[in-house]
Parts: C-alpha cells; structure tokens; sequence
C-alpha cells in the first residue's frame, strides 16, 4: 500500500504543474502591460489551451448533472410503476379471495376493476348514443360515419387551434367503431412496404399532443401513401390523451389499411388510475367519463400486440422473451387480458393445482410465526439493476415461477403491525404481499417447499402478453426478471438473436423507454428503442424520433423537440432546469420517508453530535443538530429509499455540510413544508403516512367514489383507510382516522371533500413559495 | 503516526467512494465498465481540469493493452486515485482564466468577436469541436452587442459551476 506514504506530501507532478500556472499568470501580466499588438503566438496557444481546458471541465460538469438528473427521473418513474404493480396485485388478491369488503354489499373494488358486462347487444348500445344530445351550443366538431378527411381535419383543427374537446357522444360513437374495427383485427399484423412505400414508426407519445402535431408537420398525415405504425403508450403523464386517442383512433377508421397501433402497457386502465389518463377522462367528460372509461377498456383490450413489416422487422412496446412465441401470441383471445397487471383470476374453486402450488425456498423466512418480517434479504442490488444472469429464482429465469423481488414497499412498513394475528382477520392476508407480484400468482397455501409451480395455459398466456408489453433489453446475456419495474424481463442479445433467428426476422423496433435522443440502438443494431415523446421528464430532458422504413429495411431517424420557449436556451439552463425538477422529486421522497431516514441516520450518528436543540417542524417534531459522514449518510439513503443513484454526487445539492466536512441530515428537510399545518391530534407518523401513500388513497378513493362526486361520506373514508391500511399492512388506530376525517370535515356535514383532504398533504418547497412573494 | 495513518486510509476511502459513484453513474451496463469516450468526462467531473494531452497520457494508464473501447474499474480505481491524492490538474483559478482571455483579446478591446474566439478556440491548441463552439459561443455571447464580454462571461460560468 503506498497510500501511506502520500499523506502530507505534494507530488513533483503538482508542484510543476503549479508552477506553469503561476509561470503563465505572470508572464500575462507582464505582457499587459507592455501592449504589444499582437501576442507571441506561443502565448496565444496557451491561452487557447487554458480556455478549453477550462471549458471542457465545464462541459463534463454539466454533463454529470444531466446524467444524474436523467437516472433520477427514471429511478422514481420505475419505482411509481412498481408501486402500481403493488396496488393492483392488492386488488387482485381482494378480488379473488374476498367478496365483501367490511360488511358492505356491492364489492366496491370488483364492480370496479371488473365490471359486470353490458347485457345490450352492440347495436343497441350504438342506438344508445344516437340518442345523447347535442346541444346548439357546441362548438366543436361533428362526427358522422363512416369518417371522412374532414372530419379528422376538423378534429386536428379543434384540438390545435380551439382548444376544444369533442363531445362525448362523438367520443361514444368513434369508440364504438373503432371497437368493431379492432374486432376483425388479428393479434399480429402484418404490412408490406410493397410499392415502394415508406412506413412511419412512432413510439411512446404519452398525452403529448404537441409532438404528434409535430410529427404530422414534418412528416405529413397519415394517408394511403404515407402509412403509420404507432407503437403504444398514447396515453397517460401528458395532459392530452384523450385528444391523441381521438385523433389516432379517427385515422385508424379512415385509413384502415394504412394506419396501425400496437398496444402499450400504458394501454390498461390500473395503469391509468395512477398515471393520469383516468382523471383526464373524468376531468373533461364529467357525465360520461365513466362510460368512456369502460368502453376504454374494451378498445385497449383490442388493441393488437405486434406489427410486422415485410416479415422481417418486428414491431412490439416493450420487447421480447426467452419465451416468447409468436405462433401461441397469434392464437390468443387477447381481448380477455383487460390489464397486463393482473393475472388470470385464480378463485379458490377454480384453481385446479392449487395443492401444489407452493412458495420457493427462498421465501419462508416471511411467513415464520405468521408475522411479516421486514426484508433485509433483497439488497437494493437484486431491486435495481439486472446483473449477468443474476435472477432470484434458481429456475430458468423469465418463467412463471422465478419470484419477483420483494415490494420495496415491504421495507417501509412500520414494524407495529399486528394485523395478522391480533385481530384474527385475514390469515392469508400476509402471503398476498411479496408473491403476489407480476411474474406470481397468489397463493393460498405458504408451506415451503422447492417444486416449481405448474402455471396454466390463461397464466402462460398472460405472460406472453407482458412479456411483450414490459420487458426492456439489457446488454449482458440472459433473459431475468425485470425488477426495476416489476413487470416482464430483461433480455439480452442472445435471446434478441435466438428470436430474429427462429422467425427469420431482421430486427426488433420497441419503445417503452424513454431516449435522450428520441431513439437507441442495441444488440448490434438489431434492437431499435424509438421514443416519440419530447420533454418527456421535463422541458429539455429529451428530443423525440420517428423512424421510417423503406422496402430496403434501412431505418431512417427523425428527431424534434417541441419547445415552449421561443428563445433557444443554452445547454447550461436547459440542464439547470431539468435538474432542478429532479432534485424537487427527489427531495420530495426523502420528505416522505422522514422518520424511517432520521431513525437510519441517528443509528450512524453514535455521538449523538450537536447540542439539543429544539427546532419546530410543521408544528410537531422537535429536532437537534446532528452530523453523520458522507458515507453513513449515502448508506441510510440508499438503504431506505432503495432507490439506486449516485448519493455521494448528489449529496450536495440535497444536504448542508458542517464545517468538518460532515453532513448535517437534518437540513434535507428544511426546504419542505406541508402546505396547510395539520392539527395537533393527527400524530406526524400519521401525516408521514398519507404523505407517502396519497397517491395510492387518491386512486383507491376514486373506486370508491362511483359518482365521481369528489366528495366522500365519512364511512367511505374509513373504508378507504381500511383497504388502504391493510394493502400496507399498517396498523392505524381507527380512532386517529376518525380524528382525522373529522378535522377535516370542515363544514360538519358529514362528507369530506376529497381533492381537499390531498390538498392538505401537498408539500411545498420553500423556493417555490419564496418567489411567489 | 497511528492518527495520522487512520485518517490517511479514511481519506482514500473516501476518495474510492467518490470515483465509484461517478463511475456508476456512466456503468450502464451494471458490469464495472465504462466506454472510454466517457472516462474524459468522469476524470472531470471528479474536480481535476485535465487537457486533451494530459488526458491522453492518463488514458494510456488505464486502457488495456488491447484496446477495447471500454475501461474496467479496477484499473481507473488505482489511477484515479493517485490523482486525487496528488491533486492533479487541479481547476484554474477565475483570476488566471481572465488573463488568457485579455491574452486573446489583442487590441485591448475588453471584448471578443465571435469569429476572433471562433479561430482561436477551433484552430489553436486543442482545437473545438463544431459542436462544442457553437455551445460555447450559445451562452457566451451577449445577444444584443454580438460580441463576448469575456469579464462577464468567466465571472457567469464560475458562479454556475458551484
């Protein structure tokens, strides 16, 4: 070890290089003052050196900051989808095990998730919605079928330059049509280039109707000679979904040979709960937002899972397995598979192995003594990254049986749970959470054995689908579990090679993530990733692309980023914005898992440094000045956030340093506020609580709340707790919830407004509140 | 002497843990490796201020024999360390920075032309990329007199890059 050695010395290498500086700082203002007309030219060189020098430093600063800012954005977008996942595996084990849900009759959450069908026939309901009426006073579009050029001009007319939304009833009648067309659809479809026409391939547009208007700008409409293929997630994040559906869907019926889509993950209606195109449709469509949702339902359903052009280029959302099949994908019902994220439903009568069923050997250790430990097993690198072949089950990777990583949610728990044994209720409540994840079903009985399960032919089905609809490449060999968003695999250039080889295909064009530069290539080209949504994580984080592809198969690249600002902004401030965006996040996180990280921190901090000192914190907390090391510091993160970012890098936008180089934990949460203090009764573990999980309550309150009223009944609220507490198995008084609805029933009618009750958990950042003043 | 070794071995520990985060952070692969058009980028990021030559010279430290198109950590560990240690190309002080543009700045004008920059930075030292000069001139020049204000210019960018 030579490290010893160095500890107050100063190599050679510096003292000269100190020396040249110096040297060249005097020899300038030496010069200065002499004004010669023109500088020696080795002086100029060396300036010219210095000055880039410098720069490209600058450059690779800010190129560090919009790495970091871009893994950020990512790291809590994956994350949001496996709390989805884990939210609606809850509703599945609800569904399937439980009919009733505290004493009440109609089953809340499956009238929801799984509405009862229409008994009226097809053109009964199109009978139905000739008779909504539309009144004099509307000024949007028209629609009559079939549709003609105008009516899509009108529509791109109504939506770019008026603002407007179409009517409900036109809405209706296009879902209606578009559900008969997509009927006759098979599950693969297969185009030509024939006629030297040049096919367009756009990817993910999330709601953002600005780049498909942009698109359709650069590269004209769509038409008989100008064919499109969007390749899924036109919904969700982006504030427009329902236009863009409206105006894909109408090219769909008028160019029926020449305009196709493929269904993305986005395309599912629990995905949607959280991700925003549900409180779209309700937003604008207030009566018939529920209609529309439901028929939704059916057209995503319908929506076919796979292009392929000249039988030799393969167009899916998300990717491929080492179990995928074309042939079994072409014969599937795929309408069955309303949502990806729910498995086949597997009741208690109809599950036919359901004795053999049993959990892996890895997993005993949570159902020891009926209680839930929290899981220190998963480390946060089996929950993030895909290592070589790494995958938690010892069987092939990407079967039915590997077993998902635990919920990183599982972490968070609070250890005062007791749910399972001190009221008695719901003894199988504790094995839904870990199993029941994507890639498992849920199972009844948790004796431990090692045999694998034997999956039926509805699960195998299921897995192709979402295997299709979730999975992301990775650059090592193999084919695991995708845990990073908790649905589908990772595959890697052997599994791309050994599928391109048995089908004869030339390459895999895929979206599903998202590009700096709006498209990737992988697997030696022979994967293409193509992301069509611009700003897609901020204003400048990223350009969007379009492909398009000849009878050559060469694939040509388009790119745009729609921008607000007229003015060009330097790469410096686009950076500055988009980082800031995710340091907000980030902190925001941090905010919500305050007690778990100050406990973390404190078990570092063994000096208990720092005096006592009494800080008021949203009314309630008291706190005092303590240090922790940068390395302790980065380790309590990592290990409560699980979320897999450079800590160290970050560490100095999050946190103050003391004097001695120390991190002072605490000053994290300084720039956070609830905005509304809460009363004193709501205890901070509480309010901690609802901070963290509010999305979550918001999208169980919404099921509950059928008329979409916004307002709750006191007794619903309790039953969203209920549903909510036992999801996370947290124990919560019943009395704090009672207090808790109550303070907030401000006009003491015995209804909560909902959208209110959210408001008074939303955080503001100091900053923000600083320059609004 | 005990101390003294103690708090030696904390500082490289340290220092290994503030390579291995900016190393991660271009690991896209999750393998420990990392294409070597970024090892430029990550040496920078860490602090020092090396030039094109210096780089070059460290790379050569780092790369395999055979070239590969990647770098593996366990050779840029060491490497990097030792310049940590020894405080290698350590940034330029803004006061220095200043002096080079006056240097460039022949006629004592206070200022800059584009195109005066434009030669010196594209065609002297270690020469700009297209991109990078346009990048540079984007932010550097004032919008309504059309020229650098080079003062105003260096005393912006410090202030932004802490």
């Amino acid at each position: 070890m030579g490290c010893g050695t160095s500890v107050a010395t100063e190599s050679q290498a510096k003292q000269s290089e100190k020396e040249l500086t110096y040297k060249f700082f005097y020899s300038i203002t030496q010069r200065a003052d002499e004004s010669p007309k023109a500088p020696s030219p080795a002086l100029a060189i060396k300036a010219a050196v210095l000055i880039q020098r410098w720069y490209r430093r600058y450059m690779a600063r800010i190129e560090i900051r919009r790495r970091y800012t871009w893994s950020i954005f990512q790291s809590i977008e994956y994350a949001g989808e496996q709390d989805q996942l884990q939210l609606s595996s809850f509703f599945t084990f609800m569904l399937d095990n439980f009919t009733h849900l505290g004493g009440e009759s109609p089953d809340l959450i499956s009238q929801f998730l799984d509405p009862t069908s229409d008994p009226m026939k097809e053109e009964g309901r199109a009978a139905k919605y000739e008779k909504i009426e539309v009144p004099d006073s509307y000024p949007g579009p028209h629609l009559s079928f079939p549709l003609t050029v105008a009516h899509t001009n009108a529509l791109l007319r109504a939506f770019k330059q008026q603002q407007q939304h179409l009517h409900a009833r036109y809405v209706l009648q296009l879902l209606h049509e578009t559900k008969k067309f997509l009927k006759k659809m098979p599950n693969i479809i297969h185009l030509s280039t024939s006629y030297t026409k040049e096919i367009t391939i756009c990817g993910d547009l999330h709601g953002k109707l600005d780049d498909l208007l942009l698109i359709f700008y650069k590269n004209g409409l769509p038409s008989t000679e100008n064919p499109y293929v969007f390749n899924g997630d036109f919904v969700d994040r982006g504030k427009k979904s329902v236009e863009i559906l409206i105006i894909l869907f109408a090219f769909l019926l008028l160019y029926p040979n020449d305009m196709h889509l493929n269904r993305g993950n986005h395309e599912d209606h629990i995905m949607n709960l959280r991700y925003g195109f549900t409180k779209e449709v309700m937003q604008k469509y207030r009566s018939h937002g529920r209609e529309i949702l439901l028929l939704l339902q059916d057209v995503f359903s319908l929506l076919p899972l796979a292009t392929i052009i000249d039988n030799k280029v393969l167009i899916v959302h998300g990717g491929v397995s080492d179990m995928t099949d074309l042939d079994y994908l072409a014969s599937i019902e795929r309408h069955k598979f309303k949502s990806a994220l729910r498995p086949p439903r597997m009741s208690i009568d109809s599950s036919q192995d359901k004795g053999r069923r049993k959990t892996k050997g890895q997993l005993p250790a949570q159902f020891s003594g009926g209680h839930r430990s929290i899981s220190t097993r998963y480390s946060s690198n089996h929950l993030m990254k895909p290592s070589s072949g790494a995958s938690l089950s010892p069987s092939s990777s990407s079967s039915l049986s590997s077993s998902i990583p635990e919920s990183r949610r599982m972490s968070d728990v609070q250890e005062k749970d007791t749910s399972t044994t001190s009221n008695g209720q719901h003894p199988l409540h504790h094995r839904s959470i870990s199993p029941a994840g994507i890639l498992e079903v849920p199972f009844l009985d948790s004796d431990v054995t090692i045999t694998p399960k034997v999956p039926s032919w509805e699960e195998m089905e299921w897995k192709q689908i979402v295997d299709l609809l979730w999975s992301d490449p990775k650059n090592q060999n193999g084919c695991s579990p995708n845990s990073f968003r908790g649905g589908g695999c990772y595959f890697g250039p052997d599994v791309t090679l050994t599928l391109l080889k048995k089908y004869r295909l030339k390459m895999l064009i895929r979206s599903h993530e998202c590009k700096q530069e709006g498209y990737e290539l992988c697997h030696d080209g022979q994967v293409i990733t193509i992301f069509s949504a611009s700003n897609y994580y901020e204003e400048g984080s990223n350009r969007g692309a379009y492909i398009k592809l000849g009878p050559d198969l060469v694939p040509r690249f388009f790119q745009y980023q729609v921008s607000k600002f007229t003015r060009r902004m330097t790469l410096q401030q686009r950076v500055s914005v988009a980082e800031g965006s995710a340091l907000k996040s980030l902190r925001e996180k941090l905010y919500a898992h305050r007690s778990e990280l100050i406990a973390a921190f404190k078990q570092y901090d063994t000096y208990n440094t720092g005096k006592l000192k009494l800080t008021v914190l949203d009314g309630v907390c008291e706190s005092f000045l303590g240090t922790v090391s940068t390395s302790d510091w980065a380790s309590a993160v990592e290990l409560v956030l699980r979320l897999d970012l450079p800590w160290r890098t970050l560490r100095s936008r999050l946190v103050r340093l003391a004097p001695d180089g120390s991190v002072e934990y605490l000053s994290c949460f300084e720039d956070l506020h609830m905005e509304q203090p809460i009363k004193e009764q709501v205890t901070p573990s509480l309010v901690e609580t609802l901070y963290r999980y509010r999305t979550d309550l918001e999208i169980i309150f919404n099921m509950i709340d059928k008329d979409h009223s916004g307002l709750i009944s006191i007794e619903e609220f309790r039953q969203t707790w209920r549903l909510f507490s036992s999801h996370l198995h947290i124990h919560v008084d019943n009395a704090a919830i009672d207090d808790l609805a109550r303070s907030i029933d401000f006009n003491k009618d015995g209804s909560i407004d909902f959208n209110e009750f959210l408001e008074a958990f939303r955080v503001v950042h100091k900053l923000d509140s600083k320059e609004k003043h | 002497m005990a101390e003294e070794k103690e708090s030696a071995e904390a500082m490289i520990s340290e220092i290994h843990k503030q390579i291995t985060d900016a190393f991660d952070v271009f690991d896209h692969e999750f393998n420990k490796t990392v294409d070597v058009r970024e090892v430029g980028t990550i040496i920078r990021s860490l602090g020092c201020c090396p030039s094109e030559g210096e780089l070059h010279d460290l790379l050569a430290e780092i790369e395999e024999e055979e070239p590969t198109g990647y770098i593996r950590f366990e050779k840029f560990l060491p490497t990097m360390t030792k310049v940590l240690m020894e405080r290698r190309y350590r940034p330029i002080p803004e006061d220095v920075l200043l002096r080079a543009f006056e240097v460039l700045d022949q006629e004592k004008k206070g200022h800059l032309e584009p195109e005066e920059l434009t030669k010196y930075m594209s065609e002297e030292g270690e020469p700009f990329t297209q991109e990078e000069m346009e990048e540079m001139l984007s932010a550097a020049v004032d919008p309504d007199k059309n020229v650098i204000l080079y003062k105003d210019y260096v005393g912006m960018m410090t202030v932004e890059d802490n």
